[in-house]
């Protein structure tokens, strides 16, 4: 069995809201796999309803080759779970909780604490976790997942709301769970993360996943384009549409989001030649396709976390 | 030390660190309930520390308050007083008599209404009786026990067995002091208390904090969990229950234990399992720790004011009566008066501990009902 994850066609509706429309994904055994999109795309839904947690209105999950819903005994002490936000129980210190995870799957105090040093938390193991920072609450969080050696680990947005130094520490860990052959689930809304750690990415919206596929083989199905944005108010976007389609430029996206004046194309020269024309160069920015572009392509809009 | 501090960064895989080491479920979770009871300051409050001082507090108010006694002062020597003084159970058993030598202090005591009678003795073995009919039943019963001290002496002076003999004892039983109905009452307080917001606050917390969904991902039944809390709750009802118990018996307090006393156990039990069950109806409607903090007080105070837990419902009105008899309390309260210090036996105890699982049962399915994993 090469394939960790199969979904075929799951959909989740609460009330007006389609969640999740429609999702087809399938993971590798040993993958990195990242449910990329903005808030609101419908990754945590998507993830919860693989988890199992959730059921699906319709579609097909198979997890290590079984069905993760109705909740299956056989499944669980093989699969990892972080939610998006922390599940601890109160009053109890971080030491206390990954040993009492641990407990649930019949796994000794040494093993959880071996566990809770693995994350860096040896220092604050006699913290109580409602006191415990953003960054300490999401290492703890993901060594109560990781606790009893699953084989399969689900992470909903981990680095949301770390600083930068604490999100690259916690990158290398979750390059190390993935190196010991873990499969890795992991959703995020930040487009670097993706890129950095991601073997393969889902880019979703509206309930939908837009495209899969490497972060590198995505970017590539777009590289010429570039994109080009100068500060705001040095030139209307009507005007400066009329002044490209004078000069005969091609291009796509032109908006101004009242920052930035921004569009892409796939030939920079006449674009900036007519802005230095126009003397509109302040905060001149080019930059070649990143998954944000790939996004951008696929909706139409810019992403916007 | 520092150096190596902190390079092990060997990342040891936990299964194979693991080795002979095991770990259990059920003692984790008992483990996380014990330390969320003893760790919440507010919780201890309300399930220890204020039923005691409700305990001391009416325990010091109504000391004394179940048997009246008649306070008279004996001046000079009364022979007919001094002959009884010694018998503990005799008719003198509801006289506190005071020694006085100045009469007008006596006299003085008893029109200010702080003694109930004065005796003393005079000419002729005559026996003087000075009393206030400030306090009629005092002044009634002081009559009436002087009365028969007199017969009784002539009586036997004239060594002629009695005609008629009265033979009269109380229906309460003979020594009911406030002790015996504050003692179940409180305790019965308590104990609700801790069962009904033990089991409601877990299903809030743990709901709201998503610990419940967690749960539910890892390798453990519902009957763990369930086992767990109910384990966790008898706990504290008996030690409560041992707490109350040791506190009534102090001398000043005077609660004596009767035989089957220990039939207080099993009701305790059964009764934590009702409480508990009403916290998971409450639990399982509330999607706060407020709202369930409200729904609990909403239910325990009536339930604790009509099952008689602060004050004895004896003369309370019939409807107020069938009242408490949908509520749960009073199956607890009743049976353990009657075992703890009047000598009730397994009858009194059985018919109520079926009563309260059955309250048990059908909360819990009510509670089966309205429950939920998760707050979505
Ligand atoms: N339990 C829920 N009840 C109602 N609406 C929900 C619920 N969970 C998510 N939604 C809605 O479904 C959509 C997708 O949410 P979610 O899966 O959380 O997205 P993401 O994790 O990508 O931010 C959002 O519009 C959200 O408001
Ligand atoms: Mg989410």
């Amino acid at each position: 069995m090469t394939e960790a994850i199969t979904a075929d066609g799951i959909r989740k509706r609460y009330g007006d809201v389609q969640a999740v429309d429609g999702v087809s994904l399938s993971v590798r055994t040993g993958e990195f796999y990242g449910l990329l999109g903005p808030n609101g795309a419908g990754k945590t839904t998507t993830l919860e309803i693989l988890e199992g947690i959730r059921e699906a209105d319709e579609g097909r999950v198979e997890l290590l080759g079984l069905s993760p819903w109705p909740r299956n005994a056989k499944l669980l002490p093989r699969i990892g779970v972080q939610f998006q936000a922390s599940a601890f129980f109160n009053k109890l210190t971080a030491r206390e909780t990954i040993r009492t995870f641990a407990s649930f799957y019949g796994i000794g105090p040494k093993a959880a604490d071996a566990m809770l040093e693995r994350v860096g938390l040896t220092e604050s193991a006699g913290a109580l976790t409602d006191k415990m920072s953003g960054g300490q609450a999401q290492r703890l969080s993901i060594a109560c997942a990781l606790v009893h050696d699953p084989e399969l680990v689900f992470l909903d947005e981990p680095t949301t709301g770390l600083d930068p130094q604490a999100r690259r520490n916690l990158w290398d860990l979750l390059r190390d769970i993935n190196a010991e052959g873990r499969t890795v689930v992991l959703t995020t809304h930040y487009l670097d993360e993706a890129e950095i750690l991601c073997d393969r990415v889902s880019v979703m919206d509206h309930g939908k996943v837009l495209r899969t596929g490497a972060p590198a083989a995505l970017v590539r199905e777009i590289d010429d384009t570039v994109r080009i944005r100068v500060e705001s108010g040095l030139l209307t976007a009507d005007r400066a549409r009329e002044l490209l389609t004078a000069a005969g430029a091609v291009f796509t996206n032109l908006e101004d989001d009242g920052v930035t004046l921004a569009l892409s194309t796939d030939a920079p020269g006449p674009v900036l030649s007519m802005l230095a024309e126009q003397n509109a160069l302040r905060g001149l920015e080019v930059r070649g396709a990143t998954l944000e572009d790939v996004f951008l392509q696929l909706t139409g809009r810019e992403y916007r976390a | 030390m520092t150096a190596t501090d902190d390079q092990p960064r060997t990342a040891p895989a936990p299964a194979s660190a693991g080795g002979p080491e095991k770990a259990n479920a059920f003692v984790g979770l008992s483990r996380v309930m014990l330390l969320g009871f003893v760790r919440d300051k507010g919780t201890l409050f309300f399930t220890l520390a204020l039923p005691l001082m409700f305990l001391v507090l009416f325990g010091v108010l109504y000391k004394g308050g179940g048997t009246s006694h008649v306070k008279v002062a004996e001046v000079g020597q009364v022979k007919l007083l001094d002959a009884l003084k010694d018998q503990k159970d005799g008719p003198l058993s509801v006289l506190e008599i005071t020694t006085y030598t100045d009469e007008n202090a006596a006299l003085a005591k008893v029109k200010k209404g702080d003694l109930d009678g004065m005796v003393s003795e005079g000419a002729d073995g005559r026996l003087v009786l000075r009393f206030s009919q400030a306090d009629q039943v005092k002044a009634g019963t002081v009559q009436g026990i002087m009365n028969s001290l007199v017969q009784t002496a002539n009586q036997e002076a004239s060594h002629a067995a009695p005609a008629f003999t009265l033979d009269a004892s109380k229906v309460e039983d003979d020594s009911t002091k406030p002790i015996q109905y504050l003692t179940p009452g409180l305790l019965a307080y308590a104990i609700a208390m801790g069962a009904v917001y033990g089991a409601s606050f877990t299903l809030v917390t743990w709901r709201k904090k998503r610990v419940l969904r967690r749960l539910r991902l890892a390798p453990i039944s519902a009957g763990t969990i369930v086992g767990a809390r109910v384990l966790i709750s008898v706990v504290v009802a008996l030690a409560q229950t041992a707490l109350f118990l040791a506190v009534a018996q102090l001398d000043y307090f005077g609660l004596k234990l009767t035989g089957n006393w220990w039939l207080v156990i099993p009701l305790v039990i059964c009764a934590t399992l009702a409480f508990m069950a009403i916290g998971l109806v409450t639990g399982s409607l509330a999607k706060s720790e407020e709202s369930a903090n409200g729904m609990n007080q909403l239910i325990i105070l009536p339930m604790s004011f009509l099952g008689g837990a602060f004050i004895p419902l004896d003369f309370a009105p019939g409807w107020l009566q069938d009242v408490s008899k949908v509520l749960p309390l009073r199956y607890l309260i009743n049976p353990a008066k009657s075992v703890l210090s009047q000598g009730g036996g397994i009858a009194d105890a059985l018919p109520s501990m079926g009563i309260l699982l059955a309250f048990t049962a059908v909360l819990c399915a009510v509670a089966w009902r309205f429950f939920n994993w998760d707050d979505a």
